[in-house]
């Protein structure tokens, strides 16, 4: 669990973080959405003491980051930046292996470590190892990237803006492949970006800041229900409000039995998807298939369309 | 709510780092000898410390002078404080100089030689190190640098035109030769820059030529690369045998003041060495233009030649500029080598002075060239900055 | 093999022969005497001068390197950031002297020799070094950096096996040009009797015999070459190994 507390940066005259207070629980993802100057990516580097804090603490498991020096506190939380920060003269391999070499693992632990996350992400160790950065492609750098950050096993890790150099279609599947992952180990992630989109798809709690304020701090569906100011309401956008809440939500929970005729819709889909599957085919029910073929039932339009108002 | 230590924020600190390590240095150097006496002009010197190469005040005014010099580059005191200290430093060092010069030497005695110490040399490095550490703190404007660079060199012209330095022995050294050294000085700069001149003409067009065409590029490139390598001594004299044989063989060549010996070789030595930066930079700054507008020009329809020379020389031409200004201070400093072939400049007396080790003859011809390649140097680098575009601030 | 690599070699062998045995390539240079001058110089054999060359261009160019890379390392910490701004301006307003007249400079502190010539090639050569090693030091690319830190190295690891390492090409770029000059400053250091090729061509400018000049030039000139095409080449391999791009 981390505590942060009345967690503040100064420079000179210039408050960038005020008084941020918020506590992300075990297994979670905490994401920090605002516009540029909002002060999220200063918040997230002071989680390792990149930066230090002008006041306030970090709490993590219960403990003081600044009980140990900052270099070991890093060395147990993993980092994830835009543009991947892969070191250029290392191979992918020792790139992964950064963080293990530093806390002294041996070369065996270490080896099959690179490889277990290399097949992870679905980077054939053999092709892969000992190739350099810069012959990789862009989604493959910034899947080498979060593979060096979770190299340690870190319960921790901290992302900035890690797809924020990807094309729409690499970006994707870069969340989801990290949703999986996150799944896998139970990671405790927290991630900046200023994409609304993405903190909504993968965030667990979304913390919306601005001018160096925490706004809102809660579930995507209390965000976009209520937002607590007009600049909450503005960065969700306001004639996209029942569409987000849609995206939060799986066919699987709607489904109900009966009959349905056309192209079936799977039961892990968006009612979000489901619903503009609905208004491109002109139909008012879908069949529910999953992914082995067995029929779970069907999916109606209204029971969607009652989904996407405004929640009490 | 806890508080940080480690953001605490600075500290005014008193002590400038630099400052310290600069006077430092002066402490040392005003206990070396400031002067050294000769009974003439090959033997070996005698050190004077500052008390015994001035006379009592003049020793202790000199010595409270840098007392309080240093006292201001250990403070952090405004910056332009710092300049002026240093300036003013500067100055009255060689004014003192200049008196240990007369002080020293016996009245009437034409042989015996009083030069500079070490001592004084390294004052004099430590408070020129503060007034160029004081100058990049400031950043100052181009034209503000010439004005300080031309303050420095009227400062020196009076004080040479006073004859308060008449005393000291590379005056001696330039009174016995006095049309000799004007006459260098001109060949001197004829070399350097009709060679700079010739390579600007020259190699601009080549320049051209290989940013637009990709064959001929990287060959040429090479060519001249290997050229700048070879040192000049030995390109000096692998043009002597050709020159030579031009000289005899070709009609006229030697009317024109072809010779395997003297400028000639010289001249075309220093024009190949010349060729490279003029070249490459116009490769590199035609490069650098950027693509929009260079395709911009385009759309509107401007001819090849009108891109050229609206477009594109413009936006390259700082950087082109920047060649020259290589080519320029590189080849005040190679000058001085033509002297081994027969080719005359600053380096005659630098090479005379080190056959006869009369070092006063060496500093003659150094001394010259290096204040020649530095003002050259201040001058273009302030030129290049203001053809340059000015670099809008971000954020 | 490729062509490039067969004329390298057949550079090298044949300058390596001639430095060995001279008098076998007498012949050529015979046409450029007169008068019954000798065609190959042999005062001291080509071979001792061209290593006692080589030698204080060597000693040279590591002391310099030793230096001028700690110095850069020292200016680029947090603790030297005060000195960093001077010694920038430093390295360029040095490299308007020209080297000749910090050899001839030298002479009246350390006498003639093959000392003036050592200070002089290592007090000359420190300043590309320390100038690229600035650059190298001070432009690696900030998401790396930011990484380094990211992933908990301390502040040595970071600068040892990151900075540095990033940096090598661009510092090798400076010790080259570094080496380029040296060669032909110690060329000139014969004029203060250092042992070094220039003493050839020195010998036959004193007596006017051009074959002594040209194997002189075409020696020095040769060495020069090689060195600059050889640590050319292992610079571009440091940047295809350290992943980044090549130059032109």
């Amino acid at each position: 669990m981390i505590e942060i507390e009345a967690l503040t940066k100064d420079y000179l005259a210039l408050t960038v973080v005020d008084h941020v207070s918020l506590t992300v629980a075990d297994g979670e993802i905490a994401v920090v959405v605002g516009t540029s100057g909002s002060g999220k990516t200063t918040l997230l580097r002071m989680i390792n003491r990149l930066i230090e804090p002008t006041s306030g603490s970090v709490r993590i498991d219960g403990e003081d980051t600044r009980a140990l020096p900052a270099f070991e506190l890093r060395r147990r939380i993993g980092y994830a930046i835009q543009g991947h920060g892969l070191f250029p003269h290392r191979t992918v391999g020792q790139n992964i292996a950064t963080v293990p070499s530093l806390l002294g693992w041996d070369r065996a632990r270490i080896d099959r470590r690179v490889d277990e996350l290399l097949e992870l992400f679905q980077l054939p160790p053999g092709e892969f190892r000992d190739r350099m950065p810069s012959e990789l492609s862009g989604g493959q750098q910034q899947r080498v990237g979060v593979a060096r950050a979770l190299a340690a096993e870190p319960k921790l890790l901290l992302m900035d803006e890690p797809f924020g150099a990807l094309d729409p279609i690499i970006r994707a599947k870069a969340q989801s492949d990290l949703l999986a992952i996150q799944k896998r180990f139970g990671t405790t992630i927290v991630l900046v970006t200023h994409d609304m989109e993405e903190a909504i798809h993968l965030g667990d709690r979304i913390a919306v800041m601005d001018k160096g304020q925490l706004l809102q701090y809660a579930p995507p569906a209390e965000i976009i229900a209520r937002p607590a100011t007009p600049f909450v309401a503005e960065l969700i956008g306001t004639g996209e409000r029942p569409f987000r809440l849609l995206s939060l939500t799986r066919v699987r929970e709607l489904v109900e039995p009966g009959p349905a005729q056309g192209a079936p819709i799977s039961p892990d889909a968006t009612l979000r998807d489901a619903y503009a599957e609905m208004l491109w085919t002109g139909r008012d029910i879908l069949p529910v298939v999953d992914a082995t073929g067995a029929s779970l039932g069907r999916i109606r339009r209204d029971d969607i369309a009652h989904r996407a108002e405004r929640p009490q | 709510m806890t508080t940080v230590e480690t953001a605490s924020p600075r500290l005014p600190l008193a002590v400038d780092k630099l400052g310290v390590l600069i006077a430092a240095v002066a402490a040392v150097a005003a206990f070396m000898p400031f002067a050294a006496f000769r009974a003439n002009r090959i033997v070996l010197g005698e050190a004077k410390g500052i008390f015994a190469a001035l006379p009592g005040w003049e020793a202790t005014l000199l010595v409270l002078v840098l007392l309080a010099g240093m006292a201001i580059a250990i403070t952090k005191v405004p910056t332009l404080w710092r300049l002026a200290t240093s300036l003013v430093v500067v100055a009255l060092l060689f004014v003192a100089v200049g008196q240990a010069g007369t002080y020293l030497t016996p009245p009437g005695d034409r042989i015996a030689r009083v030069s500079p110490g070490g001592g004084f040399w390294l004052l004099v490095f430590a408070f020129a190190l503060l007034a160029a550490d004081a100058i990049t703190r400031l950043k100052l404007k181009p034209w503000r640098r010439i004005a300080v660079l031309a303050a420095v060199a009227a400062f020196f012209a009076i004080l040479l035109a006073s004859g308060t330095l008449n005393d000291l022995s590379i005056l001696r050294e330039y009174f016995n030769r006095g049309e000799t050294f004007w006459r260098e000085a001109q060949t001197h700069l004829e070399l350097a820059l009709g060679s700079l001149v010739a390579a600007t003409v020259a190699g601009i067009p080549i320049g051209i030529l290989c940013y637009r065409s990709d064959a001929l590029r990287a060959p040429v490139l090479n060519v001249l690369n290997a050229i700048q390598t070879i040192p000049s001594i030995a390109l000096f004299g692998l043009l002597i045998a050709p020159l030579a044989w031009v000289a005899a063989n070709v009609p006229g060549a030697a009317l024109l003041g072809v010779a395997g010996v003297g400028a000639a070789p010289a001249m075309v030595a220093l024009f190949a060495y010349s060729l490279l930066p003029v070249v490459a930079n116009t490769v590199v700054g035609l490069q650098g233009v950027p693509p929009a507008a260079d395709d911009a020009a385009r759309g509107m329809g401007m001819t090849d030649w009108q891109r050229l020379v609206q477009v594109q020389f413009p936006l390259a031409f700082p950087v082109i500029l920047t060649g020259i200004r290589i080519v320029l201070v590189q080849n005040i400093g190679l000058a001085t080598i033509a002297a081994l072939i027969g080719g005359g400049g600053f380096g005659v007396f630098v090479f005379q002075g080190v056959t006869q080790t009369a070092m006063d003859l060496v500093l003659l011809g150094a001394v010259p060239t290096v204040a020649l390649a530095f003002a050259a140097a201040v001058v273009l680098d302030a030129a290049v900055e203001l053809v340059s575009p000015r670099e809008i601030p971000r954020d | 093999m490729k062509p490039g690599l067969i004329v390298r070699l057949v550079v090298l062998a044949l300058l390596v022969a001639f430095v060995v045995t001279p008098q076998s390539f007498a012949w050529v240079f015979q046409p450029l005497t007169k008068n019954g001058q000798p065609a190959i110089y042999t005062q001291n054999t080509l071979l001792v001068l061209t290593l006692s060359h080589l030698a204080i261009v060597a000693v040279a160019t590591l002391l310099a390197t030793m230096l001028a890379v700690g110095l850069a390392i020292l200016v680029t910490r947090p603790f030297g950031a005060e000195f960093l701004p001077l010694s920038r301006s430093l390295a360029n307003i040095g490299q308007t002297f020209p080297p000749v007249a910090v050899l001839a400079l030298a002479v009246p502190v350390l006498g003639f020799g093959w000392q003036p010539t050592l200070v002089a090639l290592f007090l000359y050569g420190l300043l590309p070094i320390f100038e690229n090693a600035l650059t190298g030091l001070t432009t690696l690319p900030p998401a790396v950096t930011e990484a380094a830190r990211g992933v908990g190295m301390t502040d040595r690891q970071r600068l040892i096996q990151v900075e540095l390492p990033l940096a090598t090409p661009v510092i090798l770029a400076g010790i080259r040009l570094s080496v380029v000059i040296s060669v032909a400053t110690a060329t000139i250091g014969s004029t203060v009797a250092a042992w070094t090729l220039g003493e050839v061509i020195i010998a036959g400018l004193l007596s006017n015999n051009i074959a002594f000049v040209a194997q002189g030039g075409l020696v020095v000139g040769t060495i020069a070459v090689l060195i600059y095409d050889g640590l050319s080449a292992v610079e571009r391999m440091l940047m295809r190994r350290t992943g980044q791009r090549t130059g032109t």
